[in-house]
């Protein structure tokens, strides 16, 4: 018997609910997967046996080998329902370990999936320094010609110090649910008041933080559907025919015109909607409502 | 965080592979990693888990698990944070399905 | 030490270091020749200004004195907690202020930080953690968060912090922490013109820097996991 197949019937798997390595198996070409460290040969960290948290065999980041669209790429995916994703010793060396190797082999590119509020506080030293360590390992991989991709589009985010690395990275791709910045907005909340930032605003919290206010203003450099197929063409559109520039400061010094002039151009803006108002977005109250298609297309039709 | 031992005799079980891993280690949540061990007629469990006081809930869901599929032949390490027995119950199952490539 | 005696102990050839808006910035004289000197004081909340400040500066460097060593202070409570400097990623003007750091070491420029005062997560992490070495005067504070608050966020009870600080370098705040675990070089009694002589002589003769805390904190025993995990990644 015949069944047929019903294309428009395929599930769309949610990047944002999807585990580390489901991601890695969905966004890769298929199969191409090789993991290095793999679990049955790592134990969880002792720091956080010492802290009586069980911890995890891969310390929340899966490391590997694989192919995009044929080619050669060397894999980074955070876990962000371990730990939230965050930072510390075994995790923080694996993704050393896995940049300093794509330096020295070369492949197509580093597609580094960033899933994380930052430094893990139980080791927040470890972290801190492992962070450091990793912005260095970015910067090493990329002035060997590597381009670093950061996808972000976890519940995590890309938080504190990974929110540093992810700004480091040749191009970062985001999804309309992937959030982008430097402090948490419970942190300011609590430290500033919740004049200053509503945490639990969620709509603000993305208007503020979220993948469409970073797509509009270019904090990163493409906006995708919530799946492992969206990330997966954003991928290959932003590696096809790139270059990876050297370190240099004209390069530099373009960027920090860049961001001097929006600094004083967004002056005294708080919110979202007033950035996108000075953009020329003739309605900004529907962004957050239309979808990844109608913004991309709105975006192109902005002026320079 | 307790860290408990377990052996089960059970009817041997070929893997697919190597190793198999299920789970997450996220709140209410665990991960499981299945592979081959040296018995062919026993399994070995060993779980690390962030609750303490439910090693009784624990032998006896593995040894209900253990005494419906065959799991001989393996040795199974657990980290987790605090899953209830019918997520344990159902990650087992998972597990190893995926350690048999879904033979069984 | 105010951050005039701090500059005076360090330079007693001269430098004409000034202050703008918790930016420090200049130039003083070494053994070496001129050296620029860049940085933050006042402990510092680093925003968008004054890591533009900072990074615009370095390039100045880069394109008009070839081979200028940098000398950076740093005294930050961590990055400036503000939804308007949110709202224009204020991640990525760090991020930029790193990366300029990195260009005048890929240009020949030797760069030494020293915590004069506080060191505190994303603010040490744009510019003092990413020089080739950092230093710290004894009575520096480095953190990432202090432990009454990381056992709120953590829910770890703080006498069972307190307690596992005595034995661990891993969490607790403590520039002797960052020692052991490599991230520091040398923690200074006195901010000594003979120690940053001797620090910029060092790190001149040691050539193209490569990121070493690793191997330092394996050596130093304050950080036992990361440079085989390194290495067996590098073979898997």
């Amino acid at each position: 018997m015949n069944t047929p197949v019903h294309t428009s019937l395929v599930l769309r798997h949610s990047y944002f609910e999807a585990t580390a390595r489901s991601r890695v198996a969905q966004v890769l070409d298929a199969g191409s997967f090789r993991e290095f460290l793999p679990p049955e040969v790592a134990q969880p960290s002792p720091h956080l046996a010492i802290l009586d948290i069980p911890g995890a065999f891969d310390d929340g980041v899966i490391i590997g080998s694989a192919a995009l669209d044929g080619k050669p790429v060397l894999v980074i995916a955070q876990e962000g329902q371990f730990m939230g994703g965050a930072v510390g010793e075994i995790h923080g060396a694996k993704i050393v370990g896995l940049l300093r190797r794509a330096a020295l082999e070369k492949p197509a590119a580093v597609i580094f999936m960033v899933d994380s509020g930052g430094v893990r506080l139980h080791e927040a030293n470890a972290g801190l320094i492992a962070i450091s360590e990793i912005m260095r390992a970015v910067l090493d991989a990329r002035a060997a010609g590597v381009p670093v991709l950061a996808l972000v589009g976890g519940s995590c985010g890309a938080f504190g110090g990974m929110g540093i690395v992810s700004r480091l990275c040749s191009a970062i791709i985001m999804s309309e649910e992937g959030r982008l910045a430097l402090s948490g907005p419970e942190v300011i909340e609590t430290v500033a008041g919740v004049e200053e930032f509503d945490s639990k605003d969620r709509a603000l919290v993305w208007r503020v933080t979220g993948g469409k206010h970073r797509y509009l203003t270019g904090d990163c450099a493409e906006l995708v559907e919530d799946d492992a197929a969206g990330f997966r063409q954003g991928a290959i559109d932003v590696l096809a025919g790139r270059t990876e520039p050297l370190p240099s400061s004209t390069v530099l010094r373009a960027e920090q015109e860049r961001l001097s002039s929006r600094r004083q151009r967004f002056a005294g803006m708080r919110d979202g909607l007033e950035v996108w108002a000075a953009l020329g977005v003739p309605d900004p109250g529907q962004v957050s409502l239309i979808d990844r298609d109608s913004l991309v297309a709105l975006k192109k039709g902005l002026p320079a | 965080m307790e860290n408990l031992e377990f052996r089960f005799t059970a009817q041997p079980v070929k893997p697919a592979a190597g190793a198999a891993l299920c789970g997450v280690v996220g709140s209410g949540n665990l991960e499981i990693l299945i592979r081959p061990g040296d018995e062919a007629d026993a399994c070995t469990v060993v779980v690390k888990t962030s609750a303490r006081g439910f090693g009784k809930i624990w032998e006896a869901v593995i040894a209900e698990f253990a005494s419906r599929h065959p799991v001989g032949g393996t040795r199974i390490a657990i980290n987790d944070m605090g899953a209830t027995p019918a997520v344990v119950s159902l990650r087992l199952g998972q597990a190893l399905g995926d350690y048999t490539g879904g033979a069984q | 030490m105010t951050l005039n005696e701090i500059l005076d102990s360090l330079f007693p050839a001269g430098h004409d270091v000034a202050v703008a808006g918790q930016l420090v910035a200049g130039t003083a004289q070494t053994a070496r020749g001129t050296v620029a000197v860049l940085g933050t004081t006042d402990a510092a909340a680093i925003g968008h200004d004054i890591a533009l400040g900072l990074a615009g500066r370095i390039l100045d460097i880069v394109d008009q004195h070839p081979g200028r060593a940098i000398v950076f202070l740093v005294d930050t409570k961590g990055q400036v907690l503000s939804r308007a400097e949110e709202l224009l990623c204020l991640n990525g003007s760090l991020a930029h202020l790193a990366r300029c750091v990195d260009l005048a070491r890929r240009q020949g420029h030797v760069s030494i930080a020293l915590v004069t005062g506080e060191a505190v997560s994303g603010g040490f992490l744009s510019f003092g953690l990413m020089a080739d070495k950092t230093y710290a005067l004894a009575d520096a504070q480095v953190r990432v968060m202090d432990l009454k608050a990381m056992a709120r966020v953590t829910k770890i009870a703080h006498e069972r912090l307190v307690g596992l600080a005595g034995s661990s370098p891993t969490f607790a705040p403590g520039a002797e922490n960052y020692l052991r675990m490599g991230a520091i070089e040398a923690i200074w009694d006195t901010p000594a013109a003979a120690l940053l002589e001797a620090a910029l002589a060092g790190q001149a003769a040691a050539g193209a820097a490569v990121d070493g805390r690793m191997r330092a904190g394996l050596a130093r025993q304050g950080r036992r996991l990361a440079a085989d995990t390194v290495s067996a990644v590098l073979a898997a």
